[in-house]
């Protein structure tokens, strides 16, 4: 009878999170394997089309180049987003004046709204009176297209995406540098290992649980993007730009096709499980 | 610690010329004391620290300022090249314009309902779930927790579709339910909590059932005092994420005296003057400013409790 009367306590407290999540995050899963292969505009009523949306989506005159781009942004964020930010953080780390003046600095970008900072660089990217040409000029440098340039533009959205992104990234890396025990660098300078060996045999080691984590979490969050193409480009020019998530967007908003989107979603989701896989089994070892 | 700036007798009289103050070391890092304070490890210690400080005003201080400044310039001035660093006739007219244009009003209103009712009640589903599953353990407890934390693995914008498919079936369009519904989805705060709530001591917790409480006063008078740190932490989290948002009440708020500040702002960010917009701007960032302010040590506790699991 107490084991009854527990479970029904139990489950009492349980019950709100359990129809959340049921609805709004179990269901949606099992929602999406449903949709991509119906046919629905959400007005006439559904109907099974089999494969037919996987094809159209591949068949897309931007399939291609979305998931090119995708994947062209998401290195050249880690690049910017992922190896920056570790730099960063050592060297912060070292430093023993202005910690706390430079750690809220960094982490100021995250605190804004993302809209905010998006609208504030496609300011600062406009060819004419823009910041970024003034600044070039100034310098003797010829100015940049920008987001108007398909040589550019991919990179000008890193760009933001990394001003906004980078504080919590380092801030993360400098708890995790905290975090190494000061014998440790004794030791290795002992052993007469310079600056860069160090940091080669003990902080990279030290950091490794963090640093995996860190990359496996940063493509996945990465090979999402959709804020930047979305208010920055358009997707353009020429499809620079078009990033999965927004090609996604398109299928369902522009062009009403939910399941073609759903089918969309359905493989981008199959490429991200395949990092948290990875991300899985490197927590996994790592503990053991 | 280590001492540091021990010197020798014979290098006393320079100091006490030129006084050279050694650099504080208050915890061992990859340069050790002694090269740090060198002749030249100081040398290089203060040209990095100036170049640091610099860089790092100048990339993150430094676009904040232009665009407050942007918002005091007129239109003829803000377009004007090359651009002024400081506005010729400051004024703060596009605040008042763009208040207005925007009806930033009504959008700021929206945004700080969304977010209190998001924090209100995914902090009353979470915090009742993970209490469930640390304290109450019943049966299928680990498999639920499993579930939940599963969604975790699962990237929003993948459900975004399906999940906004849902809320038109429910009829929640234009419902602040259709976001606090998914926002009390999370799996994380969850995890976060109940983690928590699982070092609470047992005794605790008996003692307080011998007094006779139930599990809803023991939630109530024991958990939920000692558990003060942690629902900081969830709760900024909750509000901050909840008014940053952006695609989710994109797609769930569409009628515009619904909507929140960054959608509004996208929606009439090309139709009025730069400075409008960055008036708009300046005054869509300065919640989270202020918040980041008060809650600063609290915020960097949690992102690092947040990032290293297990």
């Amino acid at each position: 009878m107490g084991i009854l009367r527990r479970n029904l306590t139990a489950y009492g407290f349980l019950c709100a999170a359990l129809f959340c999540f049921t609805v709004f995050a179990w269901y949606p899963m099992v929602r999406e394997f449903i949709l991509s292969f119906q046919k629905t505009d959400l007005i006439n009523p559904p109907t099974w089309v089999g494969l037919d949306n996987f094809k159209a989506a591949v068949q897309d005159p931007a399939f291609g180049e979305a998931w090119l781009n995708t994947v062209e942004f998401t290195l050249l964020a880690l690049l910017c987003g992922y190896a920056v930010p570790f730099v960063v953080a050592l060297v912060l780390n070292e430093l023993r004046h202005a910690r706390a003046y430079l750690r809220f600095v960094v982490y100021l970008p995250v605190m804004l709204p993302p809209i905010v900072a998006v609208l504030l660089f496609r300011w600062f990217y406009d060819p004419g009176p823009g910041l970024f040409n003034q600044v070039l000029d100034f310098l003797h440098l010829p100015p940049l297209a920008w987001l108007d340039s398909s040589s550019t533009a991919l990179i000008s959205l890193v760009l933001v995406s990394t001003w906004m992104n980078m504080g919590s990234a380092t801030l993360i890396y400098l708890a995790a540098l905290q975090n190494i025990a000061p014998e440790l660098y004794e030791a290795a300078e002992l052993d007469g290992a310079g600056i860069f060996k160090r940091i080669r045999h003990v902080t990279i080691p030290q950091t490794r649980l963090i640093l995996l984590l860190m990359l496996m979490l940063q493509i996945v969050a990465t090979m999402q993007v959709f804020i930047e193409p979305y208010m920055l480009t358009g997707g353009g020019p020429e499809n620079a730009t078009v990033s999965v998530a927004y090609l996604m967007y398109q299928f369902a908003f522009s062009q009403m096709n939910y399941g073609q989107a759903g089918a969309l979603g359905m493989l981008l989701m199959l490429a991200l499980l395949v990092f948290a896989a990875i991300q899985l089994r490197t927590t996994r070892e790592d503990r053991a | 610690m280590i001492a540091v700036g021990a010197r020798s007798a014979t290098g006393r009289r320079r100091e006490t010329k030129r006084s050279p103050k050694p650099i504080q070391v208050q915890f061992r890092t990859i340069v050790s004391p002694h090269q740090l304070n060198s002749k030249w490890g100081r040398r290089i210690y203060w040209l990095v620290l100036v170049a640091v400080i610099v860089t790092f005003t100048l990339a993150f201080v430094f676009p904040l300022y232009w665009m407050i400044t942007g918002a005091m310039k007129t239109p003829e001035e803000i377009a004007q090249m090359p651009p002024t660093l400081v506005p010729a006739d400051p004024t703060l007219g596009a605040f008042f314009e763009a208040w207005d244009l925007f009806d930033i009003g009504t959008l700021l209103a929206n945004t700080a309902y969304y977010a209190l009712g998001a924090w209100l009640f995914s902090m009353a589903v979470d915090v009742t779930a993970a209490y469930a599953l640390s304290k109450l353990r019943p049966m299928f407890g680990n498999v639920i927790l499993g579930a939940m934390l599963a969604t975790l693995m699962i990237p929003p914008m993948v459900i975004l579709i399906p999940l906004y498919v849902t809320i038109v079936d429910l009829g929640l369009l234009n419902n602040a339910w259709g976001l606090w519904f998914p926002a009390a989805a999370n799996g994380f705060n969850i995890f976060l909590l109940k983690r928590f709530f699982d070092s609470i001591p047992r005794e605790l917790i008996e003692a307080a059932q011998i007094d006779g409480a139930g599990p809803l006063r023991v939630l109530w008078s024991v958990v939920l005092p000692v558990s003060r740190p942690i629902l900081g932490v969830v709760s900024i989290f909750t509000i901050v994420t909840a008014f940053k948002d952006f695609v989710l009440p994109l797609l769930v708020m569409t009628d515009s005296d619904k909507m929140t500040i960054s959608v509004g702002l996208s929606q009439t960010a090309g139709a009025v003057t730069q400075n409008q917009v960055m008036g708009g701007l300046v005054i869509a960032g300065i919640p989270m400013i202020i918040v980041f302010f008060i809650f600063q040590r609290h915020i960097m506790a949690g992102l690092t409790a947040g990032s290293i699991k297990g």
